[in-house]
């Protein structure tokens, strides 16, 4: 069966540059990076050389850069390392799980937490985080980019909101990375989480950056890697694999790859613009990252038509899995006013790196023909069509 | 595919036959939901839904290779068969939410899903049989091999274009062979034990999920308390809420008095529960409403037929008329025992079923 892929910012394939960079690094290059020896020399020069890449990425030190598992450590490590009992902490409503269940584990723990509302359009009001500071505010934690719409925040208005009360800005950046060029102060954020497999570097590893005076608590306790911020043996082939994503994504933005990839998501929007009834944008009007397109088609079940695409070989999705597998109807599309059905009804394309102008196509051939086919079969299509005619 | 060995079989059988076919299991209600409410306990052992029964369900579809998908239909669920489990139990009535699931969810919503996914039939793993009759012109439902796992009560309420688009390939198995051929097929599942319980109502007890789940809801406990009234209008106490109830219940009565006590009705609107000795526990007519019919497309005469008033029930003799659009009136040879309001009087002509209806009243 033809497949294409087009979940991308579920998970993205290591690409073969990515791979190449960290194949000496599990049998040849082996060393322990904190030993003494040369065996730990030579991946301690490794690990190195990728922290200064990843810092490259964001406009930071290298030693602002905290090696993780991924992004939900990257954010438990930047919340709870922060917060105390008493604190108050600003949210929105639109967070990822990570950012999200985080919050409410602080806020069981004696931790007050405000959540901004967002538009229709998916999009926080710096002034609403400014109205909900209070005295003892200590952080603010706000996405970049949201993973199921792909829209940006306006961050760097956050930023000065939390700069001009002295409180921290912690950032989930993992739907952004690679994908729009960061720059941690112009952002002027003081933690920063990314994740390597949602630009083609493996699963398991992330960073955090903590600007540097950030008094940070470690929530792993051991022994002194990562300046005492995240105790563990580090993980020495996927953090190459991370610089060399890193690396890529960098030189990937000088040829301009960010604009072809964005007009590959708007040949697909486009195109199913042009053939398909009752449907739209999710987070239309607001900046979105290049690869996203959150659409919904109304009179249907996402789920249903995400089966249906699958069984055809076309992989998207919609809200967020759980681990049961079953599909929860999304909290952010709901934030943003979207009525349950509609939220229910919409689908998530993110396209990747590895993606072509054929995939689209393909996706484009797909989607109408069996949308067409769930409607037909919905209880909710035929009087909603007559009513239309 | 509930992760049980039913489903799980099913699957292996219409693999084996080589049809081209796709595993789905409804996520139908969140056990954790519930957990540390009221009395509830923090961790629920609840059986359907749970991530073990997905996992387990998953595994099969592993071991079959084929497509395999879990499918969200929990808001539909509470409104379907929950919210109507909790008003029965307000309204005095006794419900059975597995009749209602087949109704609104695994026939209906599971079977949209289906046909939408590109699948012409659902197969489940229910004990009855289908076949298509000529002469009629319709699809007949009938009672499986192995009488003693018959499931035709539960399904009584499927329309004929349902029929027409489900297979119950295990009509014509028995339980044992049906784990033999599981074991066979090399399925994980092939001892796991059988579920009884009403799936979203942990460990069976009823009355503490009715307050858990209107205290997450935010409503308050059910008020049916009210005055426990002997058949000849005697007021003889107080009891604590009709919800505790069901007809012919003895036990948990709270009276000591000297012939032993049986509830025989449940009033609703008055919050009574009327006890009686044994003997008025017997009813020769009922009236069931919401009536669908299978084998026949109305009712033009009265019909003999056997009638079945609960799950456990031996088919009594009985014959059946209209009354009115969709009502019938089920009057039996012979008085039958705790004709409950709410459960279903199923109708059956040898091993076919005429069709069913939800019990209003006897007399």
């Amino acid at each position: 069966m033809h497949r294409a892929y087009l979940d991308n910012n579920a998970t993205t394939p290591v690409l073969p540059e990515v791979l190449e960079a960290m194949r000496p690094y599990f049998s040849e290059r082996f060393g322990n990076a904190s030993s003494i020896h040369h065996y730990g020399q030579e991946t301690r020069a490794a690990v190195e050389r990728a922290r200064e890449i990843v810092a490259e990425l964001l406009g930071a030190r290298p030693s602002e850069i905290v090696f993780t598992s991924g992004g939900t450590e990257g954010d438990n490590l930047a919340i709870l390392g922060l917060v105390r009992q008493g604190d108050h902490a600003i949210t929105s409503t639109i967070e990822h799980h990570a950012v999200m269940n985080t919050c409410a584990h602080a806020q069981e723990n004696g931790i007050e937490v405000t959540s901004v509302p967002v538009d229709g359009r998916g999009l926080v009001d710096p002034d609403d985080v400014k109205r909900a500071l209070r005295p003892n505010t200590k952080l603010i934690t706000i996405m970049l980019a949201n993973n199921e719409t792909g829209v940006i925040q306006a961050v760097e208005a956050i930023g000065r909101v939390a700069s001009e009360a002295d409180v921290y800005f912690h950032t989930d950046a993992v739907q952004a990375a690679a994908k729009v060029p960061i720059d941690v102060n112009g952002i002027g954020c003081d933690l920063l989480t990314i994740s390597g497999h949602k630009f083609h570097a493996p699963q398991g590893i992330g960073a955090l950056y903590v600007r540097k005076g950030t008094i940070l608590n470690p929530r792993l306790y051991g022994g002194r890697h990562e300046r005492s911020r995240r105790a563990g043996t580090e993980n020495v082939p996927s953090i190459v694999g991370l610089g060399k994503a890193a690396e890529l994504a960098a030189s990937a933005f000088s040829r301009g790859d960010d604009k072809k990839m964005a007009a590959l998501r708007d040949q697909l929007e486009v195109g199913l613009r042009s053939c398909v009834q009752a449907a739209g944008i999710n987070g239309e009007g607001a900046t979105r990252v290049p690869n996203t397109s959150n659409i919904y088609f109304d009179y249907i079940e996402g789920e249903a038509l995400v089966i249906a695409l699958d069984l055809k070989g076309l992989a998207v999705s919609t809200g967020a899995a759980c681990s049961s597998g079953a599909i929860e109807p999304s909290h952010v599309l709901t934030a943003m006013g979207l009525r349950p059905e509609r939220a229910r009804a919409s689908i998530r394309f993110s396209l990747g790196k590895q993606n072509t102008a054929e995939d689209v196509d393909f996706a484009l051939s797909l989607v109408p023909e069996t949308l067409a086919h769930l409607r037909e079969l919905s209880p909710l299509w035929k009087p909603a069509r007559t009513g239309v005619s | 595919m509930s992760g049980g060995v039913d489903s799980s079989t099913v699957a292996a059988m219409l693999r084996s036959e080589g049809r081209n076919i796709i595993g789905l299991t409804m996520q139908l209600w969140n056990q954790r939901r519930l957990a540390g409410h009221e009395g509830m306990p923090e961790a629920v052992q609840g059986r359907c839904c749970s991530l073990d029964d997905v996992y387990d369900a998953r595994r099969v579809a592993e071991t079959l290779g084929i497509p395999y998908y879990v499918v969200n239909q929990e808001d539909r669920f509470e409104r379907d068969v929950v919210r109507p489990f909790v008003e029965e139990y307000r309204s005095g009535r006794t419900p059975i939410p597995c009749s209602l699931c087949n109704n609104h969810l695994k026939f209906d919503q599971l079977l949209i899903v289906a046909r939408q996914i590109g699948a012409e039939y659902i197969a489940t793993g229910h004990y009855a049989q289908l076949e298509f009759s000529e002469a009629s012109g319709r699809w007949l439902l009938k009672r499986p091999t192995d009488k003693s796992k018959d499931q035709t009560y539960f399904l009584f309420g499927l329309t004929q274009e349902q029929l027409s688009r489900t297979l119950f390939p295990l009509g014509g198995m028995t339980k044992p062979e049906v784990r033999d051929l599981a074991r066979k097929c090399g399925l994980v599942i092939a001892q796991k034990p059988d579920s009884q319980e009403i799936c979203f109502v942990p460990g069976g007890d009823y009355k503490r999920f009715l307050d858990a789940y209107l205290a997450e809801q935010g409503e308050s406990p059910l008020e049916t308390a009210g005055e426990m009234v002997t058949t000849s209008g005697r007021v003889i106490g107080e009891h604590s809420g009709i919800h505790n109830f069901t007809v012919g219940q003895r036990k948990g009565l709270g009276f000591a008095t000297g012939t032993p006590l049986y509830v025989i009705q449940i009033k609703g609107d008055t919050k009574q529960v009327i006890v009686g000795n044994d003997e008025e526990l017997y009813s020769r007519i009922l009236l069931a409403h919401r009536v669908n019919l299978i084998s026949v497309q109305k009712l033009d005469e009265p019909l003999r037929v056997a009638v079945k008033i609960r799950h456990k029930h031996q088919p009594a003799p009985a014959t059946i008329e209209s009354t009115g659009a969709d009502e019938v009136r089920v009057t039996f040879d012979e008085p039958q025992r705790a004709i409950t309001p709410g459960q279903a009087a199923v109708f059956y002509a040898g091993d076919v079923v005429v069709g069913g209806g939800w019990i209003m009243a006897s007399r």
